[in-house]
């Protein structure tokens, strides 16, 4: 398939090339058709380096995999699918479960979203809709900027002010009047589910704003003109005429951030606590899948606990890459109509 | 209010109900708040690196090397050091790889093969960056012990998808006239991508490189196991090397005050990097020969 791409270059432009030579014939322009002619391995020579350089792309995916897949095959082999709902994590027994790590990765990134979905609506409903011509710029460079920041200092930030903040001021607060839920019970720690929720939700709020924004921005002007002519006021006019034709891409853009959280590392592995329990109190510490390996990777002995590591990374491995293969295919169907680039 | 005076009783005849009136201030009001929201996070975690940063940072923390515990002063110059080598050799395989993937995907690239290098490299992005650490780990550590070059491996791998897509993405907005032009003159098509095209979109493709960079020069998870730290100097591709995020890391992570103070100096400098870098992005590519095309 490769190489009969390589033989008929296509688009864009150097179809013509043919054509070109003749045109110059006439014109006895000799030395230009010889070079013409004496480029042919030079191009297919770069042709094929700029090849091998996709083929990289393709080469770096399947050596994730294979190295997974690889590493993880003694721990496969001694547990099989008991792994995964086994919720023991032993290393001096040899006894490994992630049942604990896979509750805290999938508890926090939902509490990260159940905050970060209505903030990020808002803040694109806001910049796209609302907010005065002048401020969408700035507006949108500090929301991005938020994107820009390291976990590491999300972390740093998280473990020094907002812990402390949640100790003395949030928690005690949630226990008093929601405490009958039964999902804020417990000494208020700081550190916890609910640290690692907050922090999370703030890192995934410009993943999800900015391709609210950018959905909201292919759904056509005449949309909104005819839904105000139609004497609607602003808010019914963005929540008929744009929120509606772009749920599906915002849906997208929420299961990207989704992704991102499953995986962030750093940050939630300062402030979750690092403990495997499950707990039904957000307050109670927890542990991630990215967190048990930030913390136990490099001073895993025996092969068992680090091959019982490296099914962890598999196991997140392909929870997001499916995650993020399905947000691209939603991002994807909205979008696909305004710009015509990528997809020929 | 101006609108009433401008309404003439033809258009007033429906009046919007209160109910809805009220709908839509409310909803203003939550849009707002919401952005208030974010940028008091995105004020408070700035003003706080500052606040507790800048105390921290002299003469000794950006050319000394860490001091044993209780031993007050000492910095990061290693640190700082070690992530400017560690990105160095990471952009030396990630960004020719990056930006051929990106030829190839703009100029031979569309068809159904070059649809799946593009899948590829969006799966490519996804990729949790802990794990791509535990397969640099698996290639380059397992054996070796280690080194810089580990870190710079995990690094790398990070950077080229980041890079592939936006070299695409700005060939495609070069004109197709241009290439036209170039061939016209007989210039061959391998000297038009390099000569002609690339050169007319080099400051999305340079954006796109700052952008992959400002992304993983504050990346702390895929290093812990391959660049792994070192409180001294080192410059060997095949030795332990100190990075500024491990370095904020295992500062933040110490029961010292003092370490406490260097770690936050050191998330300040680091984010005044990835700022700077990103501003400097902004400014190039708002100055950019295609911005009028974006």
């Amino acid at each position: 398939m490769a190489n009969q791409a390589l033989g008929t270059p296509p688009l864009p432009g150097p179809q013509p090339l043919e054509k070109t030579a003749v045109l110059v014939k006439p014109r006895g322009e000799a030395d230009v058709l010889a070079r013409t002619g004496s480029s042919l391995w030079p191009d297919r020579i770069f042709s094929w380096v700029m090849l091998s350089c996709a083929l990289c792309i393709l080469a770096l995916v399947g050596l994730i995999v294979y190295e997974l897949v690889k590493g993880s095959q003694l721990s496969w082999h001694a547990s099989g699918w008991k792994f995964l709902y086994h919720s023991d994590w032993d290393p001096v027994n040899d006894q490994y479960g992630a049942l604990p790590f896979a509750y805290g990765t999938i508890v926090s990134s939902l509490l990260a979203l159940a905050i970060a979905i209505p903030l990020a609506i808002g803040v694109a409903v806001f910049i796209t809709e609302m907010c005065p011509r002048r401020l969408r710029g700035p507006l949108a460079f500090a929301t991005e900027l938020l994107a820009a920041i390291p976990s590491i200092i999300y972390g740093i930030w998280a473990s020094f002010i907002l812990v402390p903040l949640l100790r003395t001021y949030l928690e005690p607060f949630l226990a008093k009047y929601f405490g009958w839920t039964g999902l804020f019970e417990g000494p208020p720690l700081g550190i916890g589910m609910l640290a690692a929720g907050i922090i999370l939700a703030i890192m995934v709020i410009p993943i999800i704003s900015s391709i609210t924004r950018e959905v909201m921005t292919s759904v056509p002007q005449q949309q909104r003109e005819a839904v105000l002519a139609l004497g609607a006021t602003r808010w019914e006019m963005i929540w008929t005429g744009v929120l509606r034709n772009a749920r599906a891409g915002i849906l997208g853009g929420i299961i990207l951030g989704l992704g991102r959280a499953l995986g962030e590392t750093m940050a939630v592995f300062m402030v979750i606590g690092n403990r495997p329990e499950i707990a039904k109190s957000l307050f109670a510490p927890g542990y991630t899948m990215a967190s048990v390996l930030a913390n136990e990777f490099s001073e895993a002995s025996g092969d068992l606990y680090l091959s019982a590591l490296v099914e962890i990374g598999l196991a997140l491995f392909i929870v997001t890459i499916i995650v993020n293969i399905f947000a691209q295919i939603l991002v994807w169907t909205v979008t696909r109509g305004t710009p015509a680039r990528g997809n020929a | 209010m101006p609108n009433t005076t401008l309404l003439s009783n033809d258009f007033a005849a429906a009046p919007v109900s209160v109910r809805r009136r009220l709908t839509n201030m409310l909803a203003t009001g939550a849009a707002a708040g919401a952005v208030l929201l974010v940028l008091l996070s995105l004020g408070a975690i700035f003003v706080y690196l500052v606040y507790k940063g800048i105390g921290a940072i002299d003469w000794n923390f950006l050319t000394q090397i860490p001091k044993p515990v209780g031993e007050s002063g000492g910095g990061m110059a290693n640190a700082i050091a070690g992530t400017a080598y560690i990105l160095l050799i990471a952009s030396a395989f990630g960004v020719p790889i990056g930006i051929g993937a990106g030829i190839y995907l703009a100029e031979y690239g569309r068809h159904r093969f070059g649809d799946i290098v593009r899948f590829t490299a969006d799966v490519l992005n996804g990729v949790p960056s802990i794990v791509v650490g535990i397969v640099a780990w698996a290639v380059v550590v397992v054996g070796h012990g280690f080194s810089a070059l580990a870190g710079s491996v995990a690094l790398a791998i990070m950077m080229i998808p980041t890079i592939t897509r936006a070299t695409e993405e700005m060939l495609l907005l070069v004109p197709n006239t241009v290439r036209e032009a170039a061939y016209g003159l007989g210039v061959s098509r391998w000297r038009t991508t390099l000569s002609i095209t690339l050169r007319t979109a080099s400051s999305g493709v340079i954006t796109g490189i700052m952008l992959a960079f400002a992304r993983v020069a504050g990346e702390t998870a895929p290093l812990l196991f391959t660049a792994f730290g070192n409180t001294y100097w080192n410059w060997k591709l095949d030795q332990p090397t100190a990075a500024l995020s491990l370095q904020i890391y295992v500062y933040a992570n110490s029961p010292f005050d003092e370490w406490h103070r260097q770690a936050w100096a050191g998330a300040l400098i680091l984010i005044v990097l990835i700022v700077a870098s990103i501003s400097a992005v902004r400014l190039v590519a708002g100055r950019g020969m295609l911005k009028g095309a974006n």
